[in-house]
Order: C-alpha cells, then structure tokens, then sequence
C-alpha cells in the first residue's frame, strides 16, 4: 500500500534575506513516512524544526532538498489532499464561526445549501451548535480552536496535520478535545500527522511516535511503534503499565535532546 | 449640590451645550458695540470688525437656510465635491493599494514617485487643476481626490502587509485561488485599515472641495466665504464657517455610523453591560 504521506531525504536551509552569508538548516536528511489512516505523532524538544516539517508537507514550503509524495504522487504545490490544523490564530477574524466552517467549502465552490448543511453538522460535533454566529473575538480561545478543527475537518482531508494544536488550551479542554479527536480519526480512518511537544498526548493518541532530535540540522533518532489497544481514553491509558513503559523508552531517547536543545538556546547571544 | 449638577455620562451634552452657550455669550459681550468699553482696541466698534458678531452671524445663517433659503444650492455643490472626491479618492486609493502591495515590482519601482506625490504640498496644485478642469465642480473634486487618495492608499497597502501569514496560509491550505485571496482575505483585511482612515479622509475630501472653492469658483460655500471676504463681511464670512463645521460634524457622524455597521467583526474594548 502507498503511504499517504512520505518525505524522503528532506532538508530545509533558510538564507537570511538581509545577509546571505547567514543560513539555518533546520531540519536534515528526514525521512518520515505516515500510511493511510495511521495516526504519527513527531516529538522533539523546542524549535527543532517541527513546523518546518509539517510546512514541507502541506506543501506551503519547498524543501531545499529530498522528495515529498503524497499517495504516491510528487508534491507540486499545495497539498490538496491534506487539511492543516495550525498552531497559531488561523481563523479569519472578519467571518464568523459558521462563516469560518464555510470558508474552505466555498472556495471549492460546493452548492451553497449542501455546504450549509456540512458545516452546521461539524460546528455541533465540535460542540459549537449555538454559536455559528458568533465572531472569533467574542469566542473563548477553545472555542476559536474547536471551530479550526470543524474548519479543517469539514472538507475531509486524507491527510490531516496538527501543528501543537492544543497546546493552549486548558487540560480539561485538551483531553475532551483529544478524546474527540480519536473518536473522529477511528471513525474516518484518516492519515494524521500530529506535531506536539508533550510527550503524554502523543503516546496516548497515536499508532507511532517518531523522536525529532534538537536543532540545528534536526533529524529522526527514534521510532516508537505504540501497541496500547484501541479505542482508547486520553485520561485513562495514561496510568496503564504499558503507557508508562513506553514513556520512559521514549523519554530516555529524548531527555539529552530536550537538554541540547536548551544548551542551544541559551548560547545565542 | 455638586453631586447632582456634576457631568456624567447622562448629561455630560447638558454641559457641552452649556459650554458652547457661554462661549458665543462671551462672544458677544466682547464684540458687540458699547456694551463695554473697548479694552484692546482704540475704538468701541473695532471688535465687531475684526471677529464679528454673533447675533448678526445667526441672522445671516437664519437667512441662508430660512428667510431667503439660498444657500442649499451652494451646499449641495460643496458636499457633491466633497462626496466625489472621497468615493474616487478611496478607490483609487484602495485599488493602488491593493496593487502595489501585492506586486513587489511594481511597488519597488513607483516607491519614491509615491513618496515623492505624498510629500509634496498638494493644495498647491489647486490652479493647475483649476486650468486643467475649469472652475467648475471638476477641479475641486480633483483637488480633493489627490488630498483623499495618499491617505486611502497608505493605510490600505498597510493592512495588505500586515495581513496575518497565519490566516493566510489558512486559506490557502482550505483551497483559496489567487482570487479568492484577494476578495476574502487581502480585501477584508484591509477594510479595516480604510476604515481607520476614513474620518480623516472624509475631512480631507472636504478641505479639498472648501479650498477648492476658496482659490476660484462661481458657487458652493467656498465661494460665498470668498464672497464676503471680498467686502470684508466679517459676520458672512463666520456664518460660513459655522455652517461648514457643523456640516464636517455631519460627516463624521455618518462615516461613524457606517464604520459601526460594516465593523462588527472587530473586538471593541469593554463590550460588558453593567447591571
């Protein structure tokens, strides 16, 4: 079966615009592969390049080297079969939450009542029934974040990328929001590349965790196969016995890293 | 007794009112002749000269707008200037925006002709444009497009710059054309930036038409000003000026209320209701 996703050999060199001579290789020699409806997450200590991965392969970025194939087809341009999940404010302040649901519906041009009715669906699975017209700025900041997934979701993408996408929400939000997450990917069955520095969330979400180690020149240093059974509870498989293996395994791989990442930092004058 | 008559919210216009009452009554006690001695001037009758007298000046106004009704015609000319000038400038400034912003070309190479047109002293081509159009309605709408369309333009290739990467990789990452970019997100985004600059725009479209008017014309309210001047009327001259400041208040408030509308979107500090 083709992977839905694989990078191979890829490498990414930002050039300073104002001084040429200055160049970052953020990430090097990667190769990431995620199958059709696996769910991998990416861990690695901070500024080590996970976004910069995951730009590569929403195609918003061109790596400086290696190949990107989505289903087995070579990346040219946006990658049409991947929804994209950001970590930042992504919603367009200007629509409201329903407006925001319909925007990528409208862009490719689906009937006005059909679109209609897919968004109002996805705005009540994310638990946003009453509040299509509600404006970004007068939603809590879970609430802009349930409307992103409803956004991203609502055209069912193959591919889905999450780029940290809960990390600012409180840990209450972010289990029933993971929780739900799951519960959709299980039901879909869809590829899902998970980017997240905590270490717990991806254990407890995916199939695989690959370990990014620290930058500059950030590459995979370990892979983790994840065989807790399915379906699982974000709060519960976190005190089974296997969990807690699987985090010390992976945690021993990752400390140096967490540390040489932070020795980095604090060089920087 | 303080703590009834003290201004607050309710009736802070009361006393804005009461503010403007007692400036014109200290208007005309210092202007009008003998009704106290002359304290600047050598002669009692001088004050009235030079600031006018406020009870002359509502007659006039009175007349203008009631008894001979004769100055509607002038202010519809004056407010159709001020109107073309703001819609041309604001396009114009919107779409040269838009432009430049998101061609870097084009923006690199006009860049010091535009700074150059921005600063240089635009009021002074009023007599040019006055020879290019004529001294009708044409040459103070231009006058006030060249005054409306730097600051259109300016805040509109701001807001294209400053267009969230974040949002706008969004929206390419849910399918936006080239196209759809511009209408949904560059547009919306920098509406709000126009926004910002309407008041000022507004204001600026009508200096134009006024000073328009001022340097030659044969109607609007300019021209009545320069009317009056010409025979040293000093209460005419002060009547219009009167009128054009409670008009440009006028077109404020409706630019206010439009800006309410079509901005609903954005947050606006305490939004909470006190109970």
């Amino acid at each position: 079966m083709t992977a839905a996703l694989d990078l191979q050999g890829v490498a990414c060199t930002f050039v300073s615009r104002h001084d040429p001579g200055q160049r970052y290789t953020a990430v090097q020699d990667v190769s990431l592969t995620v199958g059709a409806g696996e769910f991998v997450s990416v861990v690695g200590p901070t500024g080590c390049g996970k976004s910069t991965l995951l730009n590569v392969g929403a195609g918003l970025l061109e790596p400086s080297t290696g190949s990107v194939r989505v289903f087995g087809q070579p990346l040219v341009g946006i990658n049409r079969r991947a929804g994209y999940m950001f970590q930042a404010e992504s919603l367009m302040p200007w629509r409201t939450a329903l407006g925001n649901v319909l925007a990528g519906l409208e862009f490719q041009g689906v009937p006005q009542a059909q679109s209609r009715a897919r968004a109002d669906d996805w705005l009540r699975r994310v638990g946003l029934g009453g509040f299509g017209d509600r404006y970004p700025h007068q939603m809590s900041g879970g609430m802009r974040k349930r409307v992103s997934l409803a956004q991203t979701l609502v055209l069912d993408p193959d591919i889905i990328l999450m780029d940290e996408p809960f990390s600012a929400l409180d840990i209450q939000t972010r289990q029933l929001m993971e929780n739900e997450l799951l519960t959709l990917w299980a039901a879909k069955k869809k590829a899902v590349l998970f980017i997240t520095h905590d270490l717990d969330e991806a254990i407890a979400m995916s199939d695989r965790v690959v370990v990014l180690s620290a930058g500059p020149g950030s590459h995979p240093i370990g892979e983790f196969v994840i065989d807790i059974p399915r379906p699982r509870d974000v709060a519960e498989v976190k005190i089974t016995k296997r969990f807690i293996e699987l985090h010390q395994a992976i945690w021993s791989v990752l400390r140096d890293e967490v540390l040489k990442g932070y020795q980095q930092q604090l060089k920087v004058p | 007794m303080w703590k009834f008559i003290k201004p607050r919210n309710q009736t802070l216009w009361f006393w804005q009112l009461s503010l403007l009452a007692l400036l014109f009554a200290f208007w005309h006690v210092m202007t009008v002749p003998g009704l106290i001695p002359p304290m600047l001037f050598a002669d009692e009758r001088q004050a009235a000269f030079f600031f006018g007298e406020p009870l002359k000046i509502f007659v006039r106004v009175w007349a203008w707008f009631v008894r001979d009704a004769d100055i509607y015609r002038h202010l519809g000319v004056t407010l159709t200037e001020t109107l073309l000038a703001f819609a041309i400038g604001s396009i114009m400034g919107l779409a040269g925006g838009l432009w430049l912003a998101l061609a870097p070309l084009a923006s690199a190479l006009l860049e010091p002709y535009i700074k150059a047109f921005n600063a240089m002293p635009r009021i002074i081509l009023a007599p040019i444009f006055a020879v290019w159009f004529g001294l009708g309605m044409g040459s103070k709408v231009a006058l006030g497009v060249t005054l409306v369309f730097f600051i259109v333009f300016f805040n509109v290739y701001q807001g294209v710059k400053e267009v969230s990467p974040v949002v706008l990789a969004n929206a390419r990452m849910l399918g936006a054309s080239q196209r759809q970019l511009l209408r949904q997100v560059y547009l919306p985004s920098a509406t709000s930036w126009v926004f910002s600059s309407l008041h000022t725009s507004v204001g600026l479209a009508f200096v134009g038409a006024v000073v328009g008017e001022y340097l030659g014309s044969s109607q609007g309210v300019g021209y009545l000003i320069l009317q009056a001047e010409g025979s040293f009327d000093i209460n005419t001259v002060m009547a219009g000026i009167l009128v054009l400041t409670a008009f440009a208040l006028v077109l404020d408030e409706g630019v206010g209320q439009i800006e309410k509308r079509l901005m609903k979107w954005q947050p606006r500090s305490g939004e909470t209701e006190k109970l």
